[in-house]
């Protein structure tokens, strides 16, 4: 029982911990928090069941087809909403937020449009394969979304860690006019930044289908609200925090289900984000995106 | 080398730089001096492309390169090593050594980093720390080395001897002459006049964003006008 518990706890948790890598990105880079993240994710998970029902492609292809529509998105977003925004005298620096909350209200409207509003079921190939080990019934769903996190997250650091990329955006998250001064080309590293941070949100919205078998124009709101949650948790535009921060909730939620009140599964991170301000305003993790 | 002809630059409606030329010739190390507030910086970060000129323009070996990005004159050969050091903080001290490097393509990088490492034997026993973990002085010899990594033709650098106790300032100089004498050409702002002076070999003297003295090193350094005007109070 808590073993089930635990693993399911870990497999929401790696999903809201992807969800939040997006936002803590794009914070990191931009300083902004892009309330359209959400609705990008939602976007990545009706595009994987677009691809998976209607077209009866395998997981991988869906997989594929959400990357790139989220990672077109995005490259939207920066292009329209983001950059004419950036560095002009008199704009008001709430000006991004507020641009980014139009995008999402206009992403999750065409969504009604282009899938209907309601319910669309997701069902993974395999969703019904499980293993008994011991007393135990562990999912094979399960296991995929945690694994495809984890590579995720480990990628993710990697990249950061070790490549020229990484480290160039990590520099201009750091200082963008010393970036730039060592010769990075900043716009090009936000615009990727933006990019692979949608994009990773695409991902995350397939996984979401997979674990709770259906999608709505909905889920972009709440998911983005607890990926809000989990960047304060962590540390604002800390990636190690992201990944902590969600894996933290997702067992908290977990573990709130089954031996609390499942009526205040939805308030655990937001009661998390008040503890946490009042005594680490700063976050478990601090601000930088370090690896 | 780098001729600037002209510039006035603003901040929002602010005029800081008011007809602003100069010029730095190959192989030589300038100095432009000046008190806090007149306009040094305005000057480097221009000079750098962080900031663009309103009027005027900026040409480097022949080219003319008043609207270019920080990323794109750092390619062309200009390196500025900011007021205050600018280190990143959260990278380590290798990280911050190659992101100096980030423009080339060559296959000399690890060369020069050997170098650096040799030169700057602190950084070599610092690599994997933090950045910020560092003194002010290291940090100053990080910037430096940084700057270096890129390989510039001209090297830029804005009051390297800030908030540094006197060795270290006098190990800074020492730094800034070998720099030069390996064949890179240097612009320096210094509060610090007399030491700037006696490594340079021209210097310029900027009061409230206008140009109101320049000429040879050794010649100001024996104007006694200037001397008391700008230097006296700095100089000891
Ligand atoms: N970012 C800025 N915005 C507005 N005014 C500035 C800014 N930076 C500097 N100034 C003003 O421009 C003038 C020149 O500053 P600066 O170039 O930094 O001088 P210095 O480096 O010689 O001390 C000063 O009056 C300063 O207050
Ligand atoms: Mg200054």
């Amino acid at each position: 029982m808590l073993i089930e518990q635990l693993i399911n706890g870990l497999t929401l948790g790696s999903i809201y911990a992807i969800v939040a890598l997006g936002f803590t990105l794009v914070f990191g880079v931009l300083g902004i928090i892009n309330m359209a993240h959400g609705e990008i994710f939602m976007f990545g998970a009706f595009i994987g069941v677009m691809i998976t029902a209607m077209f009866d492609a395998p997981l991988w292809v869906a997989f594929g087809a959400s990357i790139l529509i989220t990672a077109i998105l995005g490259f939207f977003l920066e292009t329209f909403a983001l950059r004419p925004l950036r560095n002009k005298p008199g704009v008001s620096h709430l000006a991004p937020l507020i641009s980014t909350i139009g995008v999402s209200i206009f992403l999750e409207n065409l969504s009604h449009h282009l899938f209907g509003s309601g319910n669309k079921p997701f069902e993974a190939p395999f969703a019904q394969v499980s293993f008994q080990v011991g007393s135990i019934t562990v999912y094979l769903v399960q296991i995929v979304i945690f694994v495809i996190s984890i590579i995720l997250m480990v990628a993710l650091s990697i990249w950061l860690g070790k490549t020229k990329a990484g480290k160039a955006l990590r520099a201009t998250a750091e200082n963008l006019e010393t970036a730039s001064l060592l010769g990075v080309d900043t716009k090009r590293i936000i615009t990727m930044t933006v990019i692979i941070a949608s994009a990773i949100g695409g991902i995350a919205g397939i996984l979401v289908g997979m674990a709770f078998n259906s999608v709505n124009p909905q889920m972009g709101l709440s998911m983005g609200l607890k990926g809000l949650a989990i960047i304060i948790l962590g540390g604002m535009g800390n990636v190690r925090g992201a990944m902590a921060g969600g894996l933290i909730l997702g067992l908290a939620e977990t573990f709130v289900v089954v031996y609390g009140d499942s009526g205040y599964k939805d308030a655990i991170a937001f009661l998390a984000i008040i503890v946490i301000l009042l005594i680490r305003p700063q976050g478990l993790f601090g601000k930088k995106i370090t690896t | 080398m780098l001729k600037v002809n002209g510039i006035n630059a603003f901040y929002g409606k602010i005029q800081v730089l008011k007809d602003i030329s100069l010029e730095v010739e190959e192989g030589s190390i300038v100095t432009i001096l000046g008190a806090n507030g007149a306009g040094k910086t305005t000057t480097m970060k221009t000079i750098s492309g962080l900031l663009k000129p309103q009027q005027g323009n900026i040409k480097f070996l022949g080219e003319d390169v008043t609207g270019l990005r920080p990323d794109q004159k750092v390619k062309k050969g200009i390196a500025l090593v900011p007021e205050g050091r600018q280190i990143l903080a959260g990278m380590t001290v290798l990280e911050n050594l190659e992101m100096g490097a980030y423009h080339r393509k060559d296959n000399e990088i690890d060369q020069d980093l050997e170098r650096m490492f040799e030169r700057f034997p602190i950084l070599k026993e610092r690599e994997k720390q933090l950045g910020g973990t560092l003194s002010g002085g290291q940090q100053q010899m990080l910037a430096i080395a940084r700057a270096i990594m890129s390989r510039p033709k001209l090297l830029l650098l804005d009051e390297p001897s800030m908030g540094l106790a006197p060795l270290v300032v006098a190990d800074i100089f020492k730094i800034i002459k070998e720099i030069n004498q390996t064949g890179t050409t240097v612009l320096l702002v210094e509060q610090n006049a007399r030491q700037a002076l006696k490594v340079s070999d021209y210097g310029y003297v900027l009061e409230t964003g206008k140009i109101v003295a320049d000429g040879k090193a050794d010649q100001l350094l024996n104007d006694p006008r200037i001397m008391e005007a700008y230097l006296g109070r700095k100089s000891s």
